[in-house]
């Protein structure tokens, strides 16, 4: 057993233990239980909801919920617009970055709007600090728009039959100062000290070894780094994201961002089985997404530290794994875990290059986006795994001789019927974009730098990316382009909305639907023969609808490297 | 078929039927009913011009046998699911038919003394009959008794009296009666009895989708939309990968991916439902009905026929001191002598004396009112009462007598033992007491027992006092009781548990109990019940029996089971079908992907071929389970996921591998 294995297992370690309690203060501050910082908080609260009108303790209906949640999110588009198309005049903007394009603009918006971070631009030369701080602000607000979605999937399951869900509102705010901005601050304390640039000037200039003088871009990183971890964004502040040495300096911080962007994903589904009373479904759905994480990661992370045995072939030694496109730093293992935690997670920060991934990694990193439900997410993890609990539902309900019920609330044909649309947009999306991609090489496989399987698996990823809202690449897609952009973008905002607004729906209408008290006859969906069932409709969906793509891209490459 | 189980399934004169139809069905207007199957019909037709295509002269598409045989094989993957429906259908219409033919062209006499066909019969009319007619269609009794043979509905060769008023007035066509004459008004316009309206549900004309197969097809025309997502995009991916594909490998492909399994069963399944239903002797007005047994959480019995045998029986007779026991059977005889209860009835059994040997001058009988809860007889100077305890208590206090102490602790014996006491008493003096007792139905427990499980709760309801009716409950074993029932508390109690969430199934033939009836999820009337009561339920049982609720639960259970089943199966044999076709499709061009033929299949057109004559052939290999329904067990419903999941996901996992490998076997000895 070597350090870089006790390190992953203390990764992982740390962000479960720390998870439970952290799921029982979501639990608490989404039930409006006091906490410590309520406080600081809410004398601030009672002055903006003032200033905005809102009334925080109206009670909404789920449609109402969609309402808010969908128009905040177009003010929030126009204001993005306006603010990156202007950045050149505008203050805070030391080394003079250029204002973005339109098309660059869009882009930019609509990738962080959606939790994406997919990034067409370097943050060296692409943006100033006001830029880099609006899209901070995105992904604290993003980040909570999914948290408070899932809190009302939450508080659909706690009250037996109501139509009254909370206020949208409410949720949003508090999810981002009681739980995002508390975390940021511990995160951002870490790196800090571990040497993270925290400052408003311009580039830095500093002497090298050979003695030449080198400008060194910096900024308010320290901030930046933090959210796009906690909020499973994924944008990194320069071009290099997590294997810059300013964003991501030491083995230290490396673990402090890995355990950043896992807790909350994590602690959501404990914080669910709190927030209904059932703590043992908040296990048994931990159960199903700990076990499919590690038949990823672990795989994973053998592979990347065995190493290329086409490599080995040359003569080459591989004792230290798979080493293109890694950070020595970090090492084979670590960066292997990484690769899957940013891709069952919707974060897609990297700290290697996927492209350089063995066959079979790439594959896992992209089963990894295509279930998009092991962990997921903040607040998606959730509510994809909900679709996929409500058809495991569906048919073992059947398969014990009752209607099927979730939770007490029977499922009926419009609830399948958003099941079905939810679960099919996912393979559409991807497969869509990819067979357009490949349909039309002149703009679209025009794009790849490796022709062949792995050519076509760097299309999937990055359909798979963008349907996921995950923001990673097989970076060696030159995808800069009118064609990738726009499809992408399309891909990016259904991948991201349909998501919340199915889940959010089936939730709101169980919620008004009868309370059925639970039997010797009921299915309980809270044992691991559930949990079994859950895994096995998972594994037949996205399975059965990938396996086709998988086989003629990193399957066909892992047959043909031997 | 080599057993006789499978025989009653397949019946010649049905196959026949069933054939035919199978080709009826294949008509675009009644597939386009079943998503999943219409999309096979498509890819049939594509395939059918496919095959011409490379009849005549195109290159590319493989040889014009190949195709031809594919086409073949998916033209017999959609008559194999026609037949499914096509034979649940013709079963149903078979038992349904014999129960309607022996009420075909009867004749009917009516008031005036005409004589009409009973198909002429028209609602309103009222007609006549005598001992040795048969009754030409379903009434009511207006006037008259008559003891009747229903043995050709039910099979019970024991005659049963029907009369006018009350809750046992109705007769159903096809029955004989054997004495007396009755006058009955006709109930039904032909054409619309339940039996008519069954078949009708089950010819498929009105059938409607039950709530549960609408959401079931949803998600089966999802997977369905996902396999064509999964082909189409297959195309610009291959062509990227230079790997030219067939259009034969295409649909082949599409096909056995979708869940042509349960979808071509599903209806069969439904159907089948209902069947079993109606062999059970049980009409049910709708599929939902039978759906909605499934799911029922609370089922209220009554007690007497359900949980004891008839009503209750005289078992002993208890002399007070100093009275002698002769005396006190003789006058509990004579009180029971105008007594036309079964209760009465049974104490002159015990006693064991003719009633016709017993002579006395000018009696006067006593009937029994609720007010004095006491019946008797006077003759002379006797007056001879028997009535409950503390009605003959309060008589004999009244005349300054003692109500021994004996005979009150008695009293509360037999009460506390789940009996009833009956105390009699002579000129206001207490002779004795006789006890009642229910004989609880042998095997009822273990009944109940087996409900417990399936989680549904069990209440009783009796209009016995509260103390016999929990000592009964206790030894019959149900979860609950009503005591001293009124038909509003039925009614209560059904709203209660509802209001709760609850699904409540109860059995009834009164008028009174008509609301309850309507009122439950589940209504089930007996057959010999009012007109009313059998409107108000949703099912009607022809036995009378009232433990049939029993059955229909299981029916209902079964129904869902075979359904989720079945799509689990359908769906996990898709990764067999996977790892035949996929290295099929790109062997040629791939040739490192020849790792994923596990199967080791022959070539990539055996394979192809032998994972749609899988795909085909399943489906009637899968008809009889379909018809028969999965077998339900009791054994709560983590152990009933685990159970089914375990046969059907992974069994439905490795039989495809298993029966691909051995048609590909079969097949590549011809290529």
């Amino acid at each position: 057993m070597n350090t870089e294995i006790l390190g992953i297992i203390a990764m992982f370690g740390i962000t479960f233990l720390l998870a439970i309690p952290l799921g029982k203060y979501i639990a608490k501050v989404y039930g409006g239980e006091k906490t410590f910082l309520d406080p600081i908080f809410i004398p601030l609260e009672k002055l903006f909801y003032k200033i905005s009108g809102i009334n925080p303790s109206k009670e909404m209906t789920w449609k109402q919920h969609l309402v808010a949640l969908l128009s905040i999110n177009l003010l929030w588009f126009l204001m993005s617009m306006a603010i990156l198309m202007n950045m050149s005049w505008l203050p805070l903007n030391p080394d003079g970055n250029p204002s973005q394009s339109a098309d660059l603009a869009f882009n930019t918006t609509i990738s962080f709007l959606v939790n994406c971070n997919l990034q067409h631009y370097s943050g060296e030369t692409g943006i100033s600090y006001l830029g880099q701080m609006w899209l901070m602000f995105l992904q604290f607000v993003t980040a909570g728009i999914g948290m408070a979605a899932a809190a009302v999937v939450f508080k659909a399951f706690r009250e037996k039959t109501t139509t009254q869900l909370g206020n949208f509102y409410n949720y949003f705010v508090k999810s981002c100062t009681r739980i995002l901005l508390p975390i940021s601050l511990i995160v951002a304390a870490v790196l800090v000290f571990e040497g993270t640039p925290m400052t408003f000037n311009g580039k830095d200039t500093i002497t090298n070894l050979q003695g030449d003088t080198v400008q060194v871009s910096t900024g308010p990183v320290a901030a930046f780094v933090p959210i796009k971890h906690v909020g499973t964004n994924g944008g990194g502040f320069f071009g290099a994201n997590g294997a810059h040495p300013l964003e991501n300096p030491t083995y230290l911080t490396n673990m402090v961002e890995m355990i950043a962007q896992f807790i909350i994903p994590m602690a959501m589904v404990f914080a669910f089985g709190f927030f209904i009373r059932k703590r043992k479904f908040g296990w048994m759905i931990f159960g199903v997404m700990t076990i499919g994480f590690w038949l990823l990661a672990a795989p994973n992370i053998v592979m990347e530290m065995n190493g290329n045995p086409a490599i080995a072939n040359m003569g080459i030694d591989i004792s230290q794994g798979a080493t293109e496109g890694k950070e020595v730093r970090i090492g084979a293992a670590a960066s292997g875990f990484w690769s899957i935690v940013t891709t069952v997670i919707s974060t897609g920060s990297i700290n290697s290059m996927h492209d350089s991934s063995m066959p079979l990694s790439g594959m896992n990193e992209l089963i990894a986006m295509m279930v998009n439900a092991f962990y997921g997410g903040v607040g998606a993890g959730i509510l994809n795994i909900f679709i996929f609990i409500i058809l495991a539902v569906f048919i073992s309900g059947l398969m014990v001789g009752r209607t099927p019920e979730f939770m007490g609330k029977k499922i009926e044909a419009r609830e399948m019927k958003i099941a079905m649309i939810i679960a099919l947009a996912h393979p559409f999306l991807i497969l869509g974009g990819t067979a357009i991609a490949a349909a039309f090489p002149s703009v679209g496989s025009v794009a790849i730098s490796n022709p062949g399987h792995h050519g076509f698996s760097q299309m999937l990823y990055e359909y798979t990316s963008s349907a996921a809202n995950n923001g990673s690449g097989f970076e060696g897609l030159g995808d800069n382009t009118l064609f990738w952009n726009i499809s992408t973008g399309i891909v990016l905002l259904l991948g991201r909305f349909l998501p919340i607004i199915g889940p959010v729906a089936i939730a709101g209408l169980l919620a008004e639907k009868k309370f059925i008290p639970e039997s010797a006859g009921t299915l309980k969906t809270d044992t691991s023969t559930f949990g079994i069932m859950i895994f096995a409709v998972i594994a037949i969906i996205a399975a059965l609808s990938f396996f086709p793509a998988l086989a003629l891209g990193p399957i066909a490459e892992y047959f043909s490297l031997k | 078929m080599s057993n006789n189980k499978n025989t009653s399934l397949f019946q010649p004169e049905l196959l026949n039927e069933a054939f035919k139809q199978s080709f009826v069905k294949l008509n675009p207007k009644i597939m386009f009913r079943n998503p999943v199957m219409f999309t096979v019909w498509i890819g049939t037709l594509v395939m059918l011009f496919v095959s011409l295509w490379t009849l005549f002269g195109a290159t590319g598409q493989g040889s014009f046998a190949y195709n031809f045989i594919v086409f073949v094989i998916l033209f017999l993957t959609l008559l194999f699911a026609n037949f499914a429906e096509a034979i649940a259908e013709a079963r149903g219409k078979a038992q349904a038919d014999s129960l309607r033919k022996t009420r075909e062209e009867t004749p009917a006499k009516l008031e005036n003394g005409k004589t009409i066909s009973s198909a002429q019969l028209k609602k309103g009319d009222v007609f006549i009959c005598v001992a040795g007619d048969v009754i030409p269609t379903d009434g009511e009794i207006i006037e008259g008794l008559a003891t009747i043979d229903e043995s050709a509905i039910t099979g019970e060769s024991a005659p049963v009296i029907r009369e006018a008023g009350g809750d046992k007035s109705s007769v159903t066509g096809g029955t004989k009666v054997l004495s007396d004459k009755i006058k009955v008004v006709v109930t039904t316009q032909p054409g619309e009895s339940f039996l008519d309206k069954m078949i009708a549900l089950v010819e498929g004309a009105s059938r409607q989708k039950t709530p549960n197969e609408i959401a079931l097809t949803i998600l089966l025309a999802g997977f369905t939309l996902v396999f064509i997502i999964v082909t189409v995009t297959l195309k610009p991916f291959a062509d990227y990968a230079n790997t030219p594909i067939t259009i034969a490998a295409f649909i082949s492909l599409f096909v056995c991916l979708i869940p042509t399994t349960i979808g071509g069963l599903l209806s069969a399944i439904g159907i089948a439902g209902m069947d079993r239903a109606l062999r059970a002797n049980v009409i049910t007005k709708s599929g939902k009905a039978v759906e909605t047994a499934g799911d029922i959480d609370v089922l209220l019995l009554d007690k007497t026929g359900t949980i004891t045998i008839g009503n209750r029986k005289a078992t002993n007779f208890y002399a007070a001191n100093g009275v002698d026991q002769e005396q006190l059977v003789k006058a509990a005889v004579l009180s029971s002598l105008a007594d036309e209860t079964p209760e009465g009835k049974s104490i002159i059994e015990l006693a064991g004396i003719n009633p016709s040997t017993i002579k006395i001058e000018n009696p006067r009988y006593i009937k029994f009112t609720a007010e004095t809860r006491s019946s008797g007889i006077e003759y002379g100077s006797t007056r001879i009462r028997k009535g409950a305890s503390d009605a003959i208590k309060n008589l004999v206090e009244k005349a300054d007598n003692i109500f021994p102490s004996e005979i009150a602790e008695r009293v509360k014996t037999i009460s506390s033992n789940g009996g009833t006491p009956l105390v009699v008493s002579e000129n206001e003096k207490v002779l004795g007491v006789v006890e009642l007792q229910d004989i609880i139905k042998p095997g009822i427990q273990e009944r109940f027992e087996r409900l417990r499980k399936m989680g549904i709760k069990t209440v009783m309801v009796t209009g016995d006092n509260p103390l016999t009716a929990k000592f009964i409950a206790e030894k019959a074993g149900v979860d609950d009781f009503i005591a001293e029932a009124k038909p509003e508390d039925k009614m209560n109690y059904i709203r209660k548990e509802q209001s709760e969430g609850r699904l409540v199934a109860m059995m009834g033939d009164g008028t009174n109990d008509a609301p309850a009836l309507a009122q439950a999820d589940v209504g089930v009337a007996m057959n010999s019940g009012t007109q009313a009561a059998k409107e108000a339920g949703n099912m009607v049982d022809l036995d009378n029996d009232p433990t049939k609720l029993i059955e229909v639960v299981e029916i209902g259970k079964q129904l869902l089971m075979t359904r989720g089943t079945l799509t689990t199966f359908s769906i996990a044999n898709d990764v067999a079908k996977y790892f035949a076709i996929i290295p099929a499709l790109f062997i040629a061009s791939i040739p490192a992907l020849k790792g994923l033929n596990i199967m080791n299949l022959h070539s990539p057109e055996s394979a192809i071929l032998s994972a749609v004559i899988f795909n085909a052939i399943i489906i009637p290999l899968l008809i009889p389970l379909a018809l028969k329904g999965v077998a339900y067990k009791p054994i709560g419903a983590s152990a009933l996921l685990r159970r089914n999941l375990f046969i059907y996901g992974l069994g439905g996992v490795i039989v495809p591998f298993v029966g691909i490998k051995l048609i590909d076997m079969a097949v590549s000895l011809f290529m």
